[in-house]
């Protein structure tokens, strides 16, 4: 126990830290995720078959590689690609972006596949009858999209945008690789550090556990808030 | 674009998928096994034994894939007792320590599909056999199995997918699958977008196979 102890003699504090940049992480990445979706689930939804191509290749070249390849992608090209778009502006010196940053792009264009996924089955299995009421009634697009699509496109996305989170949180682990000091990272430096390897790992699994129970607990009282009258 | 790169390291990831196969073959046989127990597990009464099943299960698909091969590689050498059993023979190799949670973590996962397609199956069915005379075993295997398997195949089939991804884990335990090599060649001529093209290229090529297989069964056990 006193492995775990705050201060300097044990390993509580980082830990703690630690936790709270998983989160950091996986709340960043979700909500890149999400702004990715917005781009591409109307692309998905769009007449025009070459608009649906390029989402198309988006969602399937994410989903069909691993995240880890991913990661290393970003890891290893992320300041190379900045630094060709910064040397087009004239800017030539040397770029470094940090692991934070890499990192949420990185699990967050990967959860940003799978939230498009969600969105676009959310909103085909809206009722094609109140798209039309609404043209009926003279709603504008975009207040047919605010008052109709999504209030019901949310009902319908938050289960399975429940999995997309449970995804994105235990993907953020392998952003250790790059040394970004998140549970992973931490308990390895401290697996090393103590040569308690078992014990450390055993922890951070339980602290996910924890994450992913808590988070349930929060989505599911979302869930119900959502399907009020229904 | 460094196309020269490019066609160099393709046959070296190319063997390296080999390893990927094998690594997701193999974890995959196993822990259709496991899968299977832990799905009969979670239908029994016993509200001990189901309550054990739905532990099992709950702790592997709340935690990531990268804690689970890091207690087994690094962890479990560890305890004494282990280290000196002939035990260690399987758990020193990162090879098998990398099997062994992969078999673990989609065991997971297909005793809920499993679960969820057994509980589908209509009770008539299983009640016609009954008053046909069958005995509840063979119940069990002809016709309990195979509708379960049919009904889990579209879930299964993603699970192999997301299994497939999963492998390339085995890359931070020192294997050389095809997330490795990648990653070796990139971090030697650092040119990451030629070789995320080619190894994504291969890992997409397997997803397509898989889809498709999947599907083909789909279609052949339809009914």
């Amino acid at each position: 126990m006193e492995l775990l102890a705050f201060g300097d003699t044990g390993w509580g504090d980082e830990l703690f830290r630690a936790t709270l940049m998983t989160i950091a992480v996986s709340i960043t990445a979700m909500l890149i995720g999400f702004s990715f979706a917005a781009i591409f689930t109307p692309l998905k939804l769009s007449k025009f078959k070459f608009l649906n191509l390029i989402a198309n290749i988006y969602t399937t070249v994410i989903r069909g590689v691993p995240e880890l390849l991913v990661i290393y992608l970003f890891f290893f090209g992320g300041s190379g690609a900045i630094m060709f778009v910064a040397s087009m502006f004239g800017y030539n010196e040397y770029i470094e972006i940090n692991a934070f940053v890499t990192g949420s792009f990185a699990i967050g264009i990967i959860s940003g596949a799978y939230s498009t996924e969600v969105f676009r089955g959310a909103i085909q299995s809206i009722d094609k009858g109140q798209f039309e009421a609404a043209k009926v009634l003279g709603f504008s697009k975009f207040k047919q999209f605010y008052k109709i699509v999504l209030p019901q496109m949310l009902r319908l996305a938050i289960p399975n945008l429940s999995n997309v989170w449970q995804i994105t949180l235990k993907d953020t682990s392998l952003i250790s690789v790059t040394g970004l000091v998140e549970i992973m990272r931490q308990s390895y430096i401290a697996a090393g550090s103590t040569r308690d390897p078992l014990f450390f790992y055993s922890f951070a699994a339980v602290l996910y556990l924890l994450l992913t129970f808590i988070s349930m607990k929060l989505i599911n009282k979302l869930e119900v808030k959502y399907s009020r009258g229904y | 674009m460094d196309f020269e790169l490019m066609i160099n390291s393709f046959p070296k990831l190319l063997n390296a998928a080999v390893v990927t196969l094998k690594l997701l073959s193999v974890s995959l046989i196993v822990g259709l096994f496991i899968g299977l127990l832990f799905a009969i597990l979670r239908l029994n009464k016993n509200i001990f034994i189901n309550k054990f099943a739905y532990g099992y299960s709950y702790v592997f698909r709340g935690t990531p894939l990268l804690v689970q091969i890091f207690i087994i590689y690094f962890g479990l050498g560890q305890i004494e007792s282990l280290r000196s059993s002939f035990l260690w023979l399987i758990l020193k190799e990162p090879y098998w320590c990398a099997i062994i949670a992969f078999a673990l973590n989609t065991g997971a996962y297909t005793s809920e599909i499993l679960r969820s397609a057994f509980q589908t199956i209509k009770p008539g069915i299983i009640e016609a056999g009954k008053s046909l005379g069958i005995s509840n075993k063979i119940i069990f295997y002809k016709v309990q199995i195979p509708i379960a398997i049919r009904q889990s195949l579209p879930a299964y089939g993603n699970e192999i997918i997301l299994m497939l991804k999963g492998t390339s884990l085995a890359s931070t335990v020192t294997l050389m699958d095809l997330t490795g090599v990648a990653k070796y060649i990139i971090s030697t001529t650092f040119k990451p977008i030629e070789v995320f093209i080619v190894a994504g290229g291969i890992y997409l090529f397997m997803t397509f196979i898989i889809h498709n297989l999947i599907k083909f069964l789909e279609k052949k056990y339809s009914y």
